[in-house]
């Protein structure tokens, strides 16, 4: 028997609050799990600084990872198997793809992708190809096992079906995140009827289809969608949160630019900060180490640093209001003025964040869509797409909602001390 | 103070507009590729290369009345053309942007003048620039099969790439 085909003497499960349990039985799957670079998933949180609203929002990339494995396990194994349309081979490659889909994603990914202008899915191909355990374990499946594996995860697979599975705008990574986002802050949105959408799943042509008659449990994914983004994963607190990061690691950046003295010296980061990093740097590095940072941090001298870090560290967050910039873009000249004049720096200080979100969008031919539509398989066999069908998802599709604000720490401007009358113009400025 | 968003302004003025979402994906797609200071990020999609974060840039920037977006209805399609407004011109000044270097605005214009398939089959191969030529090539006609690109549109391409290289270099 191959490695490929292996099978474990007996079915491994996990234990999980969503899916019950995640079955595996193929050996790759159990090595993979068992390499250090998945298992450095577990100390990356999913939801990065949504904790700080949500409490119970503490899970990991780890849990979401095995979560769309076991959604795509359950899809090949059940809705797909013995279906024609559906290449069987492919099986192995896409549980993997599924369960290394976010490998490369760092500690608070996005804020750290951001400053250091990084891209998880680069660390993706990164991992996969590189010097690794999860490399090595791929390789024994075939030499080219680990490109494919890439391939998939960065949508340049031949197989469009078996991309699908993974990346579009109903595939097993949404139907796994809104479920446990929503499970682990304890939101009653994110919910829908996810075994009712995996029985109506049909692999056609070169993509996956879903009959018809499972349009509404489509239109409840979709709806879920919608309210999990504007009630959790836009959420203006977790935003100011995100902002604060971000400008410690900014800040952090600045300071060893120019030489500053650190009390505590970033190791970790020296390498992001001089763009001379390593893979392995790259993967030593997790949310641990940063809050770690951030502690010691609060304790340094330069009075920026300490306090952004004491903020995050202490959710001593940014005050925000609404804020339309194409309005107010002379006012947001003045405000950094009036911040320069007060003493506080507008760059780490003033801080404008926008959100935006389409809930659902639909294929515009001959231009540049933004993704893969869902399509209805009708009893006719004819192939409909949703918003034609759909009233509820047409009354969304194209339409993107935006969310302006600008983050401030209040606290600065109402305390009592120097510069009042400066401070009481900057606040009438920000009402 | 949204610095990105000033330079996509800067690029859709140096064009003097751009019509068609691919073609203006495509182009900050090439000029991002060939070290010009463009922070999308971009990932695999039906058309190439495509970047999430430059698309709502650009609806934000139209929202803001800093680009003017018209909709040409092209029978089968709807075609959607970018301009710079005058308020966008103002604000890449308040922003205080660098100006665009000569090259830039060279390669700009020059990308402008060829056709959205021609620029989906460059930054499709840029996209793959990771890896040997020939593989390139096979994995362009992987995701690419149903266009068809001739040998001569693909020698033309990477040519194409070689001359807006050598120009950065010149200016």
């Amino acid at each position: 028997m191959s490695y490929a085909t292996q099978k474990l003497a007996e079915e491994k499960v996990f234990k999980d609050p969503v899916h019950r349990y995640i079955h595996v039985r193929d050996q790759v799957i159990w090595d993979v799990i068992g390499a250090k670079e998945f298992q450095r998933l577990r100390r990356v949180k999913q939801l990065g600084t949504t904790y700080l609203v949500f409490h119970g929002a503490e899970h990991s990339r780890f849990s979401h990872s095995l979560g769309v494995y076991e959604i795509v396990r359950r899809i090949v194994d059940d809705s797909f198997n013995g279906r024609p349309e559906w290449d069987a081979s492919e099986r192995l490659l896409v549980l993997c793809a599924a369960l290394l889909h976010d490998l490369g994603h760092g500690p608070f990914s996005h804020a750290f992708e951001n400053v250091f202008n990084l891209d998880h899915e680069e660390f993706t191909r990164k991992i996969l190809l590189g010097e690794t355990e999860v490399n090595e374990i791929l390789k024994r499946v075939s030499k080219d096992f680990p490109q494919k594996v890439a391939d998939v995860i960065a949508k340049t697979y031949g197989n469009k079906q078996v991309v699908s599975l993974i990346s579009s705008q109903i595939d097993a990574d949404r139907m796994d995140y809104l479920q446990r986002d929503a499970y682990f802050t304890g939101v009653s949105y994110g919910h829908f009827d996810m075994e009712r959408i995996l029985r109506v799943m049909r692999p056609r042509e070169d993509q996956i289809v879903i009959k018809s008659s499972g349009m509404h449990a489509v239109e409840d994914y979709i709806m879920s969608r919608y309210q999990m983004y504007w009630q959790v994963y836009f959420h203006p607190v977790s935003r100011s949160a995100e902002v604060i990061l971000t400008k410690i690691l900014h800040r952090a950046k600045a300071l060893s630019k120019s030489g500053y003295d650190f009390a505590q010296q970033p190791t970790h980061f020296q390498g992001f900060f001089d763009g001379t990093f390593t893979l392995n740097e790259y993967l030593a590095l997790d949310e641990g180490v940063l809050m770690t940072y951030f502690q010691l941090w609060v304790n340094e001298k330069d009075p920026i640093l300490a306090d952004l870090s004491y903020r995050f560290v202490n959710r001593k967050l940014f005050q925000y209001i609404e804020f339309d910039l194409a309005k107010d873009y002379m006012k947001m000249k003045e405000l950094e003025l009036l911040f320069k004049k007060a003493g506080i720096d507008p760059e780490y200080y003033l801080v404008f964040d926008s959100s935006s979100d389409l809930p659902y969008d639909f294929y515009r031919p001959g231009e540049e869509g933004e993704r893969i539509p869902i399509h209805l398989l009708m009893p006719s066999g004819e192939i409909r797409e949703l918003s034609r069908e759909s009233e509820v998802v047409e009354a969304i599709s194209g339409k993107r909602r935006t969310d302006h604000k600008l983050y401030f720490p209040e606290d600065f401007l109402t305390e009592d001390g120097k510069k009042k009358a400066l401070k009481k113009q900057i606040l009438d400025l920000l009402k | 103070m949204l610095e990105e968003h000033a330079k996509i302004i800067q690029f859709i003025g140096a064009a003097d507009g751009i019509t068609g979402r691919k073609k203006l994906q495509k182009m900050v797609y090439i000029a991002k590729k060939l070290d010009y200071p463009y922070k999308e990020k971009y990932e695999f999609h039906v058309y190439g290369p495509y970047s999430h974060e430059l698309t709502l840039r650009v609806e934000e920037l139209c929202n803001m009345g800093f680009l003017q977006e018209d909709r040409q209805d092209k029978g089968s399609y709807v075609q959607y053309k970018y301009q710079m407004t005058d308020a966008g011109e103002h604000f890449t000044q308040m922003a205080q942007v660098e100006e665009a270097a000569p090259a830039l605005v060279e390669c700009i214009s020059q990308m402008k003048n060829k056709s959205s398939r021609f620029l989906e089959l460059v930054s499709t191969l840029l996209f793959f620039d990771h890896l040997p030529k020939e593989e390139q090539i096979e994995k362009l006609h992987a995701v690419k099969g149903k266009l068809n690109f001739t040998e001569e549109e693909i020698a033309d391409a990477y040519e194409f790439v070689m001359h807006l290289m050598n120009m950065r270099t010149i200016h």
